[in-house]
């Protein structure tokens, strides 16, 4: 299943938000988008899973989705959104309990996405007790667990510290290898960008619109060893960003 | 930079940087509580004793026991006791269900919240107390009156404390709910309803002692048995004894209540950071 936008914008309260947005979403490819504070990326992405509509254009789903998927646009935020009160295993079972999984299918699953994101150990802790990084990765198991067609990720490393981030990186590397899932994958962080977009989209200040969109053909497990080509593709991504965020830094908030 | 910068002149004071922080946190201390209880008590006992407290004004603590006794013996605590604690729960509780089914709809749904709201606001501030003579004539001057003063006076702060909870859950988790397609019926159910039972448990809190209120308030405009015409009745007596003893029992159901609420919060809201 592929998605495509259809020259999407949108107007809030009368600010135009983002405009004429017209891009691609193939298959088994992470698409990065980033952009200044306040763009619209963010607000792009809920469009894109269907939990708001935009003003104006749609996005369609090219094909349909697999036949086993549970939930085809599947989010992951940046805030982890965890059920507090339920266990690391509770949580993951939240999503399958709706679609009639329960007892053993269930616990199947459970154990099963739990030990692709190593939480095996953890299943019954409590979110209060794990650190960011465990809750993020309690969140990817919970989204695998519907098994996506497309994951839709809102800046879900922005909460983390450095160390923490590096690490998690890795792991949506390694998945990706393994599963070649299809994301699209909202970011600030140019470097998160880089190191997991196959195409980076560059949006501009607000009214958002699409700016350029850099390939980058370097396979995703051999990006480390190309350390000097990816800090090249971080830079020219920089030069595009760095008037738009310095412009929109400037600017008033309009709330 | 002079070189003089580094070493320690003698006529430069050195002293340590004074410390600032600290304080604005109260730690637990147990052993204060029934200190501060034993001190008071023993005052008052000794004060009662050495003549410094005319048993008219205060009775001492000791006679307040006695009576407390005599009650017992007697059989009557167990009769006001249980004809309080039945109109106590019975009140309590229907107006705690219909409070959270009001505030639940008020937190969920536009036109119930439109349509709850101002009518709370309009009669909260009602002491429902002086409801009761109309109560009297709705519902008789039996046991009727007295649970419906009590359900009137829970039912309006719990709606508060719950459509408050149901507000201020975490919108991110309802989204959450959403994009993961789980039902309206299992949003509501395992996301706002859980999301909403810190607040709602602060809110029995409330309702609870706003019951203690209002029962001894009914029982004392009419009731044969109860706390509160027990009190009324050592009131009119001049009976300070077994006044006294009346007070401590409705202290002790408030400790109590508010001590089984506790328990649940730990219990219930073990996740809670």
């Amino acid at each position: 299943m592929d998605l495509h936008l259809d020259h999407i914008s949108h107007n809030y309260d009368g600010t135009a938000v983002l405009s004429d947005i017209h891009l691609d979403i193939p298959k088994g490819q992470i698409v990065c988008i980033i952009g200044p504070s306040g763009c619209g990326k963010s607000t792009l992405l809920r469009f894109i899973g269907g939990l708001e509509k935009p003003t104006e254009g749609q996005v369609l789903q090219v094909g349909n989705p697999p036949e086993d998927s549970l939930n085809p646009l599947t989010y992951i935020f940046q805030d982890f959104a965890l059920l507090p009160w339920r266990t690391v295993s509770g949580n993951v079972s939240l999503v399958l309990e709706d679609h009639g999984i329960k007892g053993n299918a269930a616990d199947a699953i459970i154990k099963d996405v739990l030990a692709r994101t190593k939480l095996s150990d953890f299943a019954d802790a409590l979110p209060k007790q794990l650190s960011g990084g465990m809750k993020q990765r309690v969140a990817i198991a919970r989204a695998l667990a519907v098994r996506p067609a497309c994951l839709l990720m809102d800046e879900p490393l922005s909460a983390l510290d450095s160390q923490t981030r590096e690490l998690l990186m890795d792991d949506l590397v390694d998945l990706w290898v393994r599963e070649n899932y299809t994301a699209v994958y909202v970011t600030h962080n140019l470097n998160e960008a880089v190191r997991l977009g196959h195409k980076v989209v560059v949006l501009s200040r607000r009214p958002g619109k699409i700016r350029e969109i850099v390939e980058i053909d370097i396979p995703l497990q051999d990006r480390q060893a190309h350390e000097h080509l990816l800090s090249e593709k971080q830079a020219h991504l920089w030069e595009l960003m760095r008037e738009e965020a310095m412009a929109a830094d400037q600017e008033l908030a309009h709330v | 930079m002079s070189d003089n910068s580094l070493t320690r002149s003698e006529t430069t004071a050195t002293q340590p940087v004074p410390y600032r922080g600290g304080g604005f946190s109260p730690k637990r201390a147990r052993w204060v509580a029934p200190v501060v209880f034993v001190i008071l008590i023993t005052i008052w006992e000794g004060g009662a004793r050495l003549g410094w407290i005319s048993p008219i004004i205060l009775p001492a603590p000791s006679e307040a026991l006695n009576a407390l006794i005599d009650l017992y013996n007697s059989g009557d605590l167990i009769r006001h006791l249980s004809a309080s604690l039945q109109r106590l729960v019975g009140g309590w509780f229907f107006g705690t269900l219909l409070g959270v089914a009001f505030g639940v709809a008020a937190g969920l749904f536009t036109l119930a919240r439109a349509g709850i709201v101002p009518l709370v606001a309009a009669i909260f501030p009602i002491p429902k107390i002086a409801l009761l003579p109309l109560f009297i004539i709705w519902f008789g001057i039996g046991e009727e009156s007295k649970i419906a003063t009590i359900l009137f006076g829970t039912f309006f702060p719990t709606v508060i404390a719950v459509y408050g909870g149901v507000d201020n859950v975490d919108r991110g988790l309802i989204r959450m709910g959403q994009s993961f397609n789980l039902s309206w019926w299992s949003i509501v159910r395992k996301i706002i309803l859980p999301g909403a039972l810190p607040a709602m448990l602060s809110g029995f809190r409330i309702s609870a002692s706003i019951a203690i209120i209002l029962l001894v308030a009914a029982e004392m405009i009419g009731a044969e048995y109860g706390i509160g015409a027990y009190i009324l009745l050592a009131g009119n007596l001049m009976a300070m004894d077994q006044l006294v003893a009346g007070v401590t029992i409705l202290s002790l159901m408030g400790l109590t209540v508010s001590w089984i609420i506790g328990r649940l919060e730990k219990i219930l809201l073990r996740w809670r950071v």
